[in-house]
């Protein structure tokens, strides 16, 4: 069966075809029997009813890029932990799972560490504590 | 390569008869094209399966949520109103497509698209018996992670593309949930690859048997926590509720698909469906045993040596119990998906990811850790296993 090796990775551009043919196909189909009545009105972008302010362009919370930040981190070390966990078992049966643990043990604490690093630097906040001495005081009244 | 459609009909005569006689016709080898008709025809069987699927799932949805709430729910469209997912889908066609002036067009079409995209590529590798798998990839699990990550990347750029504000509100909050909520789900698959020594889902499912002391669930404490960390990360990464804060209908109108009309919402709500479908399946297949049916029923063995069944006719019958087996644990967690939706309340976004960083991927961690320690000190054996074997000696003396 040496010629269906190469063979093996045929369904995967054949349902990446498919996905395209479904949704083309739907489209194209509801092209020609759809409505198509264009107005200024219909065609602005949904503000509740309000004409819109200015442009959904702009400048975003940068909490958002902290959490991407740390997410790449944890991203590739998860990339570079599957080859290990793939031949744990192996190693382990022939009695090298212990020089693998290690390994791991090590990869993983160095990711702990980082992890509580940014914990207690309170960027898994993702509303920033304020420091409370610096808050003002408000007096209560009664 | 083994468990492929392809080389499970080229156990039959009748498979090598066609080729050598295309081979023959044709003048080339023709087992690459045979491999490719097979595949195609397949490939069209699951894909109407998984639409079918997609479709019934928005029935279940509102089925039974209305039993949650004790209302009755479609039952206008064919019997018990099944046929309402055909309606709705010829309305959704029927639909203008507007696309607002503001929009960027080229990236605004291409979001669904890239959805549905990244949702079908993963169908190839999903187990759904021994003998009907699409692709049996030696990085099977490993490519389902990445391609099902397409899925956020469509849901930013519909966010972003529409230049809506709500829609890049949703499309925010979806990227930076799925690409969060990817972690502990990682975490937890890794956890199961330790076990089991490999990353395709054949080697994955092998490792288990038909019952459920042999699933990798019941493994060891660690792996039965790491499900359920897989499970609630699978929620978030679906955008299911109670994770559903880029499409929270309360606060964002409708999220990333506010702009979205007609067949391209549809597109949309398809990907999510099926992919509900696709990560139960994932979950089925690493901690629940998979496709395996219990007392071996899956190979066929018992029925040639009991039965006195001819061997291809027992295999098949074999296949069909083990799509069974298959099916029902992954509807089942599809029912309890939905069932979660409408029992919980949405999360705050904070919550969200305070739940995520501070909680599922700590425990993800340990439950990582926790596993690899396992499989050093007790050599891979699962608890039960110990408890039996130590039950065992106690009884010997």
């Amino acid at each position: 069966m040496s010629t269906l090796n190469l063979d093996v990775y045929m369904p995967i551009v054949i349902l990446i075809a498919l996905a395209l043919l479904v949704a083309g196909g739907s489209l194209f189909l509801g092209s020609l029997i759809r409505p198509q009545h264009p107005n200024k009105l219909k065609e602005t972008a949904y503000e509740c009813g309000e004409e819109p302010v200015g442009s959904a362009w702009a400048n975003f919370n940068v909490r958002f890029y902290v959490v991407a930040l740390i997410f790449i981190i944890f991203d590739v070390e998860s990339a570079l932990m599957f080859p290990v966990a793939a031949v744990f078992k192996k190693f382990n049966e022939i009695g090298l799972g212990g020089t693998l643990l290690m390994s791991i043990l090590t990869f993983v604490s160095v990711l702990v560490a980082g992890i509580v690093y940014c914990w207690k630097k309170g960027d898994l906040d993702w509303v920033k504590s304020f420091n409370q001495t610096n808050q003002p005081t408000i007096a209560k009244k009664d | 390569m083994n468990s492929t459609v392809v080389s499970y009909f080229s156990q039959s005569n009748e498979f090598q008869n066609v080729t050598n006689w295309l081979t023959q016709i044709l003048g080339f080898n023709a087992s690459s094209l045979v491999a490719f008709i097979i595949f195609a025809v397949f490939s069209l069987i699951i894909v109407g399966a998984m639409a079918t699927i997609g479709g019934l799932g928005t029935y279940a949805e509102r089925k039974i949520s209305a039993d949650l709430q004790a209302r009755i729910g479609p039952n206008r469209v064919g019997p018990f109103g099944i046929l309402q997912f055909l309606a709705d889908g010829v309305k959704m066609i029927l639909k203008e497509d507007i696309v607002t002036t503001n929009a960027d067009r080229f990236t605004f079409n291409l979001a669904p698209v890239l959805c549905l995209v990244g949702v079908f590529a993963t169908l190839a590798v999903v187990p759904y018996s021994s003998g009907f798998m699409l692709a049996d990839l030696n990085v099977g699990i490993f490519y389902l992670v990445g391609m099902a990550s397409l899925v956020g990347v469509g849901v930013f750029l519909g966010g972003y593309a529409s230049n809506s504000k709500w829609s890049m509100l949703g499309g925010m909050r979806g990227a930076s949930q799925i690409i969060s909520y990817e972690i502990p789900a990682t975490l937890s698959i890794i956890a199961i690859v330790l076990l089991a020594g490999g990353l395709s889902m054949k080697t994955l499912i092998d490792g288990q048997g038909g019952a459920p002391q042999d699933w990798y669930i019941f493994h060891n404490p660690f792996a039965f926590m790491g499900f359920f960390v897989y499970f609630i990360s699978a929620l978030a990464e679906t955008n299911r509720a109670p994770f559903d804060l880029p499409e929270a209908e309360s606060e964002l109108v409708s999220g990333y698909h506010t702009e979205y009309t007609g067949m391209k919402f549809g597109l949309f709500a398809l990907a999510e469906y099926i992919e509900v479908f696709v990560v139960c399946g994932v979950a089925v297949a690493l901690f629940l045993g998979g496709y395996k049916v219990p007392f071996d029923l899956g190979s066929g063995q018992i029925l040639v040596e009991k039965l006195g069944l001819d061997g291809m006719l027992a295999q098949n019958i074999g296949q069909f119990l083990e799509l069974g087996s298959f099916f029902t644990k992954t509807l089942l967690l599809y029912y309890v998906v939905i069932w979660v939706r409408w029992t919980l309340p949405r999360l705050r976004v904070d919550q969200l990811m305070t739940l995520c960083w501070k909680y599922l991927t700590p425990i993800a961690l340990v439950n990582l850790i926790g596993c690899a320690v396992w499989m050093y000190a007790f050599n891979g054996k699962s608890i039960f296993a110990l408890i039996f074997h130590a039950a065992g000696s106690a009884g010997g003396h």
